[in-house]
């Protein structure tokens, strides 16, 4: 029984996990909405909904730099199992972060062309990815919090 | 039969959209109303005629709407006028008590209703007056402040507004009649064909109201063929000064009517529609007499019939028992002798049997001349005659193969892309309109009902894009056109594939916003320098009048350059007050209530401050440009109701939000490298641009500048918005008068163009096809709606599709574009295309069906998108393959011969010459140097302009104009309009002795070669001799000679038939603009890219590889 700092990066990143995962459903249920916005024409013109529509993008700053904080802990904690299975996420991360539309601070996900089917269907194909890696880890992290808090 | 008495005219020519129930007016849907239309339809259309109406009944129909006749013989069978003094306007506000025929007469006894009680056929909705539009109860009130929009008005002036919009018996608020009207002059030119008297308008109106009482003996048809002055009656009212008193809504500024067509030849609104009708070909809605919905192959001698359908002539039978003809159709070529001349049943079966020439297979590398001698028409998808003629006209919708295939496996194997190009709010001279309380729609995916669907009784159809089954209305059982009951399938909706309705209240959800249009202008001493303002300024006190709009109409004007000055112009002021904010960086609005001002009742300030704007800022020294700043200013004061913003912007902009650096190097220009900086540079314009398309408020961008402007980063304040860009390179007031001229006609045309506010427009495609990507300007709000703040007739639009199931049991699938939109007078419409294609199994037949150009223009929307976002390199690599892929499929799977050489079917044999042009293209080009503005606004215009368009910017036609003869001339309006051949783009087709035209759309050059006829120097340029020849003359001569009056129709016609005004270069061998002319030469090689020939090796070396 050993109050490591792994086990308090574990602790940590498990609640954040959870936000992660919250996060990641958002962006689900998001893109799920853009793509079938109910087809009721009489509200069509309706000024306010195209607000609705931008996508979450206010969300992926967030998500990548939590990310970034739980590969920075684990480096840290020197738990390299966990940041090498976390890497290739925090890579991919960063390529997205650096290849966003060229024009600046619309992070990911340009209104005016998430709609295009291609770029939605990555997009939603990305977020449920994240969502089955994200729910993995969250077991994963609680495993090992236990591990690390009952070993020694 | 159903002669479809509503309302034959354009979308807003509209004193034929009563409000009574689901009656419309008979007036002449059947014929053509231009002159050039009837004209032009002739050859292709009347051995139709015959052929389907066959001899038993030519008199009702009488092919008589085609006859430049007189209107006299058949004015007569119409009731004098002074007999039915009483069938206008107020008369159907007279009658709101009429119930409709559901309660007047239910049940099965219709036709008695139809035969002794006439006025309780035509039913009036209820509450209706003069004054309202709406079916509903008016919800609000036109000159109703609502919202926080600055509104002024006291309520003092708030009732003119209101009862001039209801009532034009006013003796005249504020503007005369006349000037309401779109047109300055509208009796410049009588029109040549039947200038009907004044009074001819009268006969008609029988037809609209209560049946009259000496109408020629009840049948329909009688009133179903009206005579073709009819529709000019329509509109000559502008110029009758009888103008019946009672027409307020027809008189809409942006009317197109084909009255007015033959009136100001040269208008540009105008004589672009009777040229639409020209090429809208058999696709145009030809008399309903011959359209019989979604009775495919009905026997010719039952659509003769003016009878309802026998009960046993059930329309689930008739699909049952003669189900569509499938088969490759010919490829026909419009007006040959084709399947046309055929009797139906003759031609469906000769559709059967041989080889359809759109897969006759051509050797590109043996067959030089490929090029039709006319434009290239698009191909007629197969189906049915019957169908065939209530589709919508290619002109408006256009799909990239007219022959869907069933699976996407299939479609891939085709690499061919699927996808549609639109035009869906251009001007058509004759549209149906309807008005009714209850607009049909399918329950389920709410589409509009259309002649697609199937009537599994009288009382259900089957929604042809979703399957499923809906109710008939009681109202739909009624027919007004025929006046009878119980024949749904007679409705106008379901005859005509193009159709726009009257919406109801549920529409809206807030009243419909007034025009209001802001003028955003550039005052720094470069735009100063350029002298636009001057242009502008007259430009806009020449059409303030004919600005669309209704007597709510507001403007407001701001200029800025490193500061922001707005001007007062409220009411009562002595003169204009400029209003200074410095403050950039936190813009706000000095007086928010008076910076837009009602145009009616501020006419003369506005007018004051038009004057005195040019001499304003005559010695101004600033030379920076806060345009980031002006346009929040702007955004700022149109928000609160939505509108049109125009920017004048005259340099790159370099103070406050918004400021831009130069990213072009000049020594870059020529270098086959990839080009940079094609996205934009920041996206404060698209941050900007979603927030105004989000406040209804559209954005249209002029440039006007000699030196780098970053257009990709400005020209996405228009592009997210629904604006449109123009842009004028090395624009000045002396040094370029070609400029000056195009900058005036374009003005001109922006500031009169029909105007839609508020729009939105949804896609809905039959279940198992999606929407992959859209193309051009606006907002994609949902997976297949577009948000338009506004609509404008010049627009087109690009749909990318996808087949996500399989179509395997349907034999036709439908496209249908809705478009909702605000009208300048205030009126909510919803405009509806529908299109029907035949589905296919067999790769070839897909083949058979691919539309070349549609194919072309879809591709260069894709290449734009692929070389903004990925690189130049690569779209170009993308467009190479696409024309490699296409031809190896056909040669791998479609072809059963293998012959040598590069094959390609007949319909796609200009395939590789569409795409080397597009390489060669100002957009794609590489190795010539091309400034970085002129590539990105090619760019723009590929992907905005409607494709008859885009073609010419991408394939310009050349025709020699010295030996131009009147054989095969075209006759519009009594002037000879010659039609030379088009040449190939190739300098072997030059000859010195020669002029020749090369018509590149936004460009027009006239080449005159160095040993040029004498006679054509003298007759046609009035000059002595090749020397003689002015180095920058823009202008053909007005000669009173042959010749002379030949060229300049043949070029003014050529102007005529697009919204934007193409300036003519006459260049000599030694002008610097030869090499504007001579890189259009597509066929020929140049340093940096291939000739055709070498092209076409190319691509067979990649296909046999």
């Amino acid at each position: 029984m050993a109050f490591t700092f792994a086990a308090f990066c574990y602790m940590l990143t498990l609640v954040l996990c959870a936000g992660l995962i919250f996060f990641v459903i958002w962006q689900i249920i998001a893109f799920d909405e853009l793509r079938t916005d109910f087809k009721n024409p009489i509200d069509q013109s309706n000024p306010t909904r195209a607000c609705r529509l931008r996508p979450p993008s206010d969300l992926v700053v967030p998500e990548y730099s939590i990310h970034g904080l739980f590969c920075l802990m684990f480096m840290c904690a020197g738990e390299w199992v966990t940041l090498g299975l976390n890497t290739p996420l925090f890579f991919y991360h960063l390529w997205r972060f650096f290849h966003r539309p060229a024009d600046g601070s619309e992070v990911m996900y340009d209104p005016v062309s998430v709609m295009n089917a291609d770029i939605l269907n990555y997009c939603q194909k990305e977020s449920w990815c994240k969502l089955g890696f994200y729910l993995l880890s969250f077991f994963y992290y609680l495993y090992s919090m236990v591990y690390a808090l009952v070993s020694f | 039969m159903s002669t479809a008495g509503f309302n034959s005219q354009n979308g807003t020519g509209t004193g034929q959209t009563y409000t009574n129930g689901p009656s419309q007016n008979p007036v002449a849907l059947q014929q053509p109303p231009g002159v050039g239309y009837g004209m032009n339809h002739q050859p292709a259309y009347n051995p139709m005629q015959a052929k389907v109406l066959g001899p038993p009944s030519p008199a009702l129909y009488a092919s008589g709407p085609y006859q430049p006749v007189p209107p006299g013989p058949q004015l007569g069978s119409y009731p004098p006028p002074p007999a039915q003094p009483l069938l206008t306007r107020p008369q159907i506000g007279v009658l709101p008590s009429h119930t409709p025929p559901q309660s007047a007469s239910p049940g099965p006894g219709p036709r008695q209703a139809q035969a002794t009680p006439p006025a309780q056929a035509t039913p009036p909705p209820p509450a209706v007056t003069s004054t309202s539009y709406y079916t509903g109860p008016p919800a609000w009130q036109y000159a109703a402040p609502w919202g926080p929009a600055p509104n002024h008005v006291n309520p003092a002036a708030a009732a003119p507004p209101h009862m001039s919009h209801g009532s034009a018996q006013l003796p005249g608020p504020g503007a005369p009649p006349t000037s309401i009207h779109g047109y300055p002059q509208p009796g410049t030119a009588p029109p040549p064909m039947n200038p009907p008297p004044p009074h001819t308008y009268q006969p008609n109106r029988p037809a609209y109201g209560p049946p009259p009482t000496a109408p020629p003996a009840g049948p329909p048809g009688a009133t179903g063929t009206p005579p073709p002055p009819k529709v000019d009656a329509q509109c000559w009212r502008a110029a009758s000064s009888a103008r019946p008193p009672t027409e307020p809504d027809t008189q809409e500024g942006d009317v197109e009517c084909p009255g007015d067509v033959a009136g100001n030849g040269p208008q540009a609104p105008n004589s672009y529609n009777h040229v639409d009708n020209r090429m809208a070909g058999a696709a145009q809605p030809g008399p309903p007499g011959r359209h019989l919905g979604h009775y495919p192959s009905l026997p010719p001698g039952y659509q003769n019939t003016l009878a309802p359908p026998p009960s046993s002539l059930h329309p689930a039978l008739q699909a049952a028992t003669l189900p569509y003809t499938q088969g490759p159709q010919p490829y026909q070529q419009p007006g040959g002798p084709g399947p046309d001349q055929l009797s139906p049943s003759m031609a469906a079966m000769s559709l059967q049997s041989g080889t359809p020439e759109a897969l006759r297979v051509v050797n590109l590398l043996q067959e030089r001349n490929l090029l039709p001698p006319a434009p290239v028409p698009a191909p007629t998808p197969c189906l049915t005659q019957d169908l065939q003629k209530l589709n919508c006209s290619p002109e408006v919708f256009r799909c990239t193969l007219t022959s869907i295939p069933q699976t996407q496996s299939l479609l891939n194997k085709a690499k061919l892309p699927l996808g549609l190009l639109l035009h869906p709010f251009k001007d058509l001279s004759q549209l149906p309109v309807v008005t009714s309380s209850t607009i049909v729609r399918c329950r389920s995916c709410r589409t509009y009902i259309n002649p697609f669907v199937s009537f599994l009784d009288q009382r259900r159809w089957k929604c042809n894009l979703c399957y499923r089954v809906n109710d008939v209305p009681e109202e739909f059982m009624y027919n007004p056109v025929s006046r009878s009951y119980g024949e749904p399938h007679k409705r106008p909706e379901v005859q005509n594939a193009t159709i726009e309705f009257i919406a109801p209240s549920e529409y809206m959800l807030r009243p419909p916003q007034p025009a209001v249009y802001l003028f955003v202008l550039d005052v720094s001493h470069n735009a100063v320098e350029t002298g636009y303002l001057s242009v502008f300024c007259q430009s806009l006190l020449d059409n303030i009048k004919a600005l669309p709009g209704d007597s709510r109409t507001k403007v407001g004007f701001i200029t800025f350059d490193s500061t922001i000055h707005f001007y007062n112009l409220q009411e009562g002021l002595s003169q204009p007050q400029m209003l200074i904010v410095s403050d950039i960086e936190d813009i706000f609005l000095p007086t928010p209530d008076s910076l837009l001002v009602n145009l009616n009742e501020c006419k003369e300030l506005v007018q004051d401050l038009l004057k005195s704007l040019p001499n304003l800022f005559e010695k101004t020294m600033e030379t920076q440009s806060a345009l980031g700043s002006a346009l929040q200013a702007a955004f700022k004061l149109l928000s609160p109701t939505g509108g049109r913003m125009s920017v004048f912007q005259t340099q790159l902009p370099n103070l406050g939000v918004g400021a831009l650096q130069s990213r072009e190097d000049p020594n870059q220009r020529a270098s086959a490298k990839d080009v940079q900086h094609l996205s934009p540079a920041t996206d404060f314009y698209k941050k900007l641009a979603l927030d105004c398309s989000g406040q209804q408020v559209a954005v249209d961008l002029f440039l006007l500048s000699a030196q780098y402007c970053d257009l990709a980063s400005l020209g996405c304040i228009s592009r997210f918005s629904a604006g449109s860009v123009y842009y004028y390179p090395s624009y000045h007031h002396q040094h370029n008068p070609a400029q000056v001229e195009r900058f005036q006609r374009d003005l001109k045309r922006y500031l009169t163009r029909k105007i839609g506010f508020e729009a939105v427009m949804r896609i809905r495609c039959t279940k198992g096809l999606s929407i992959h990507t859209f193309h051009g300007n606006f907002f994609v709000r949902s997976t297949d709606l577009l948000s338009l703040p506004n609509v404008n007739p010049d627009a087109g639009f690009a749909v990318q599709m996808s087949i996500e199931e399989n179509l395997d049991d349907m034999q036709v699938v439908s496209f249908q574009a809705a478009l909702l939109y605000t009208s300048s007078k205030g009126e909510r419409r919803i405009r509806v295309h529908t299109m029907c294609l035949p589905v296919v199994s067999s790769l070839s037949d897909v083949f058979a069906g691919a539309d070349v150009q549609a194919v072309t223009g879809l591709l260069a929307c894709m290449a734009v998108d692929r070389s903004v976002t990925s690189s130049l390199s690569d779209a170009r690599d993308a467009m190479t393959n696409a024309a490699i892929d296409s031809l190896s499929s056909y040669r791998q799977s479609a072809l059963t011969i293998q012959q040598p050489g590069l094959l390609a079917p007949a319909c796609l044999r200009l395939f590789p010459l569409y795409i080397l042009a597009l390489l060669k293209q100002k957009a794609f080009r590489t190795g010539t140097s091309t400034r970085l503005d002129e590539r990105v606004f090619a760019m723009y215009q590929l992907k905005y302009q409607p494709l008859a368009f885009a073609m010419l910017i991408i394939h310009p036609a050349l025709y020699r104009l010295d030996d131009l003869s009147d054989e095969g001339a075209l006759n519009i309006n009594e002037r000879t309009i010659p039609q030379p051949r088009v040449l190939q783009l190739s300098v072997e087709k030059l000859s010195r002795e020669g002029a020749f035209l090369m018509d590149a759309g936004l460009v027009m050059y006239l080449w005159i070669g160095r040993n040029c006829h004498q006679n054509f120097l003298s007759q046609v340029l009035g000059v002595s001799s090749y020397a003689a020849v002015p180095e920058k003359l823009c202008l053909l001569p007005e000669l009173d000679t042959a010749e002379s009056q030949r060229t300049r129709a043949l070029v003014s016609w050529l102007r005529d038939q697009r919204p934007f005004f193409p300036s003519l270069h006459i260049i000599r061998d030694e002008s610097q603009l030869k090499p504007h002319f001579m890189q259009n030469m597509i066929e020929d090689r140049t340093e940096s890219a291939l000739s055709y020939y070498e092209f076409l090796l190319h691509l067979q070396q990649q296909i046999s590889k």
